[in-house]
């Protein structure tokens, strides 16, 4: 897997006291690994830092709320990666 | 500080966008039914209003950085530290600074200075959303009006 979901998966283990090997990339981080709304903001923060980024926390939250996404979309690790990949490039790519 | 009414900041003292802080002024009251309690013979501002303080100049700063298009609530403290006793009459210089804006909530770092010493200093979390309505919105521009937030600097953020 990317270095980036192990990146993800250490910011998870640690900011919520998770054994690591109990995330993996088909892990839901809601309904898998317990993780409520006001833990993830601390893991937003460490991934917003540690790759330069801004999760669009509050999008997601809409389109979820307004059901046109599901959370697998955005909580399920490999699929969270993704999207943290795809905002990367789009800060490196020319304006 | 009008600790009947939860309203902790006096004044904003100063604002810059720029920098992203806020230093406001707030002055323990001589007297309060708290102190009755808290303790007999030996008042002690609560530790948790001075957090409570230290949330409020962090929320103007964040109503001001998000030109009062989202109302800040708290969510989390961290390394809250209570450095000093605090007591009634003393004049106290509440600053708040940004730590991180994320989407949809937002981390400051904030500290509280009696005499030029820390006598607090905490790293707080906010919620950022829509204000709940618009008469909520209006009370909140009420109470700024109150405490002298500069609301025409909003507009050269």
């Amino acid at each position: 897997m990317s270095s980036t979901f192990d990146t993800v998966a250490n910011i998870i283990s640690e900011t919520c006291d998770i054994e690591r090997e109990k995330i993996t990339p088909e892990s839901h981080a809601i309904d898998d690994l317990g993780i409520d709304s006001l833990d993830f903001l601390d893991i937003a923060f460490a991934i917003d830092k540690a790759f330069g980024i801004k999760l669009p926390l509050e999008q997601w939250t809409q389109e979820v709320n307004d059901g046109k996404a599901s959370t697998e979309q955005y909580f399920v690790l490999k699929n969270l990666t993704a999207r943290i990949d795809e905002l990367i490039a789009a800060k490196s790519a020319p304006a | 500080m009008r600790l009947e009414y939860f309203l902790l900041i006096d004044r904003i003292a100063e604002l810059r966008l720029d920098e992203r802080t806020i230093r406001a002024d707030a002055t323990v009251p001589d007297t309060s039914t708290i102190f009755e309690g808290h303790f007999p013979g030996y008042p002690l501002m609560p530790g948790v209003l001075l957090i409570e303080t230290m949330n409020q100049a962090s929320g103007w700063l964040l109503i001001a950085l998000t030109k009062f298009t989202r109302m800040p609530f708290f969510a989390a403290v961290k390394e809250a530290k209570l450095r000093s006793f605090v007591t009634p009459g003393q004049k106290l210089s509440v600053s708040a600074s940004i730590k991180h804006e994320g989407s949809g909530y937002a981390m400051t770092s904030a500290e509280i200075r009696h005499d030029g010493k820390v006598v607090c200093n905490a790293d707080l979390t906010f919620r950022m959303v829509e204000f709940p309505s618009p008469d909520f919105r209006a009370s909140m521009e009420k109470v700024a009006a109150e405490i002298q937030f500069p609301m025409e600097a909003l507009g050269h953020g």
